[in-house]
């Protein structure tokens, strides 16, 4: 029999038992539904985690640093054993830069400059870490939602301030236990005011004092000559322009910066780093060496790949991309548990699906019998029943999807209103992705076609002759 | 289908035939010997009557001839197959393209309407759509009841159910006509009206009838031939000069 035909039978045999069949398929819409409102809390959970870790910009950075830097973590250092030895390995500096920035798949590759000095703000000196922004940064929601402005320029004296250095600049800790202060309170008497910071500038020497003594000025001097630079003690004024309520933990890098400052400005600050003292003796010009690049990459996605081919350049890598294995790991246990439990209620189901077509064969003994005397193979019977289990599982699929789509609704509804009388932002816990919906309505059909394989075959091997006598 | 001679080209090719065939159930410890060795010939264009009392097993041959059972001995040979060595699939071609079945219970789908019964063979057929509603209602309007397509069996008379499932026993053009006491549900006049029918297809488009029953009177009006049946064995097979007149113009309506 043709497709066409089997659907319109099918159909018109659902039509004849309205009720019982129209039962069957609530049936599987609520396990449908059941299986399609787990699982869209779960993906939607895992949206919600990963989208406030990708806007952070966590998940699309990776961190290279030379193997040199001994700062790794023990991870890095298994690492390091396969690979180079430290000392062979390549020295971070501009056009190890410049290379990792033309990779396929990196947006950009900018220095993480970090130091810790000396600021003043009203002639009190405070010590903290400073660290450069890349104006990319600005996309930050941490620095969308900040009272004041993000920097004017990539090159202009200004500075963005923590909020805890904010409270530290006012003198106004917060009580223990008390609610925190707010950061438009913290910013309105510090938006446009300055600060002075105090830094240690590496600046170029006018000739190299180290090589005065030696015998000979031979070639080899002259390929250090770039390593030479005295230190120089310099001052620069900084208009506050920001105040950002970031939480230090979710800002990329490891540090734990509290001022920041545009990249370029920092950058030609050139201000003493501390790896600058361990790199003198190899930094064989005067490019600047960086002590840890933050690379950012197109789509988190890439992360793996960029990773991979900054490796094979010989620096080590470290991204969140590694740390948050866990959290998808736990993501994939979530889903598979919700996934099972959704799975019970359409399990239930499908006995229904059984149950009933069992019940159409009794009923349809006769009719089975007649069609098989005037021509009808096995085949085209079983086909017919499964056509039958097959048009319930779509229909309760496509019912289901739209039933669970509204449970996931209303779920994420009563749990913004209970959210918002808790006083927290309300958010999307549910998605029902485009795939989840097509794998609901396959599954539901291979649940139902696998229910129906035992009452088809029944049907089709039911021996004309006895449907006949029946009376 | 197209392995059968065309009927009316020589009347005396065998259309169907057996030898020694027996079908025997098993109930319990007993074994019932439905059919019990039967050998007989119909010739290919004739109209043969298997009479016997309720239990001879006319039914039974009947079954076995269509294709609907399966010897347990013996062989039934119709238009050159032998039945008992088709698989399963070949015996449900050979039902739904060589022989049409008309019922005493006229076993029309009860939610099917009579143009959706009569098209049913040709959907297993695979024939597109178009040309089966063509054929539905040339079959439909063959036996007068075109009119009433639409109709659901339970919303019409008797005869005028068996009239459709004599239609439908015609649409894929079979070689034999198999009729299973096709008028005892039917009051006599009705009954008439459907064996004049039963006649005309066997007269004009030459189908080989072979039909079930167990009204000697009713035999001897139409057929040409009588086979007895008693206890599954063939015990009389006579030739019969059908008694009812054929008042009507040939390939008219009545």
């Amino acid at each position: 029999m043709k497709i066409q035909d089997l659907t319109e039978l099918a159909l018109r045999n659902l039509r004849e038992s309205l009720l019982r069949n129209s039962l069957t398929t609530v049936g599987i819409s609520v396990g449908v539904a059941s299986l399609v409102a787990m699982l869209s809390l779960g993906i939607g959970l895992q949206q919600l985690a990963s989208r406030r870790l990708v806007k952070s910009g966590l998940f699309d950075t990776v961190v290279v640093t030379s193997r040199r830097d001994l700062r790794g973590t023990g991870r890095e250092r298994d690492q390091e054993r396969s690979g180079p030895t430290p000392g062979e390995s390549r020295v971070l500096d501009e056009s190890a830069r410049l290379e990792i920035e033309h990779l396929p798949n990196v947006l950009e590759a900018y220095p993480d400059i970090r130091f810790i000095t000396e600021l003043r703000y009203d002639d009190k000196p405070h010590l903290t870490m400073i660290s450069a922004l890349p104006s990319s940064a600005r996309s930050n929601d941490a620095f969308e939602a900040m009272p004041g402005n993000f920097f004017s320029s990539d090159t202009a004296p200004e500075v963005i301030l923590q909020k805890t250095f904010a409270e530290e600049l006012l003198g106004k800790t917060p009580p223990r236990g008390a609610d925190e202060l707010r950061v438009a309170d913290l910013a309105k008497p510090l938006l446009g005011k300055e600060l002075t910071m105090r830094y240690a500038q590496r600046a170029p020497s006018p000739a190299p004092p180290s090589a005065s003594g030696a015998d000979s000025a031979n070639a080899a001097d002259r390929d250090l000559a770039g390593a030479a630079y005295s230190v120089v003690s310099r001052e620069q004024k900084l208009k506050i322009v920001g105040v950002a309520d970031l939480d230090p933990e979710s800002m990329r890098g490891p540090t734990r910066a509290k001022v920041f400052l545009p990249l370029k400005l920092a950058e030609s600050l050139h201000v003493m780093q501390p790896t600058d003292l361990r790199e003198i003796s190899r930094a064989a010009s005067d490019q600047p060496v960086y002590s840890s690049i933050s690379v950012r990459v197109k789509n988190p996605t890439q992360v793996q790949v960029v990773e991979d081919a900054i490796k094979k350049m010989g620096f080590t890598t470290f991204s969140l991309l590694d740390a948050s294995q866990s959290l998808r790991t736990f993501f994939k246990v979530l889903d598979l548990f919700l996934l099972i439990f959704g799975s019970l209620a359409l399990a239930v189901a499908s006995i229904g699906i059984v149950n009933t077509l069992v019940m159409a064969i009794l009923e349809r003994r006769r009719e089975i019998g007649i069609m098989k005397a005037i021509g009808a193979s096995d085949g085209d019977v079983k086909k017919l029943f499964f056509a039958e289990a097959g048009a319930m599982g779509i229909l309760g699929g496509i019912a289901g999807v739209g039933l669970g789509w509204a449970i996931g609704r209303i779920i994420n509804f009563a749990t913004n209103i209970y959210l918002r009388r808790e006083s927290l932002t309300p958010d999307t816990f549910w998605s029902v992705p485009w795939w989840l919906v097509v794998l609901a309505i396959g599954f539901s059909l291979l649940v139902s076609l696998v229910s129906g394989l035992y009452p088809a075959g029944r049907a089709a091997k039911l021996d004309p002759v006895q449907a006949l006598r029946y009376e | 289908m197209t392995t059968a001679p065309a009927a009316s080209a020589a009347t005396s090719t065998v259309a169907i035939h057996s030898e020694n065939l027996c079908r025997h159930y098993r109930m319990g410890e007993t074994v019932i010997r439905a059919v019990d060795g039967v050998s007989l010939e119909v010739r290919a264009g004739e109209f043969v009557a298997l009479l016997g009392s309720s239990g001879s097993g006319k039914s039974s041959v009947l079954n076995l001839i269509a294709g609907l059972d399966r010897p347990t001995s013996g062989r039934v040979v119709v238009q050159d197959r032998d039945l008992a060595k088709l698989s399963r699939e070949e015996l449900a071609k050979y039902r739904l393209h060589v022989v049409g079945m008309v019922f005493q219970s006229f076993n029309l789908i009860a939610s099917m309407t009579l143009a959706e019964n009569v098209e049913l063979p040709l959907r297993f057929a695979e024939v597109d759509r178009s040309r089966r509603q063509t054929l539905a209602s040339q079959a439909l309007e063959r036996v007068g009841l075109r009119a009433r397509m639409n109709h659901r069996p339970s919303e019409l008379s008797g005869g005028e159910q068996q009239r459709a499932a004599l239609a439908r026993a015609l649409i894929n053009r079979p070689q034999l006509l198999l009729a299973d006491e096709p008028t005892g549900n039917l009051d006599s006049h009705t009954g008439t009206e459907i064996m004049n029918m039963v006649r005309e297809f066997n007269r004009e488009l030459g189908m080989t009838v072979v039909m079930v029953t167990h009204e000697r009177a009713l035999a001897e009006r139409y057929a040409e031939r009588m086979i007895f049946l008693a206890d599954g064995k063939l015990i009389d097979s006579r030739a019969n000069a059908p008694t009812a007149v054929d008042d009507r113009v040939p390939g008219g309506q009545p």
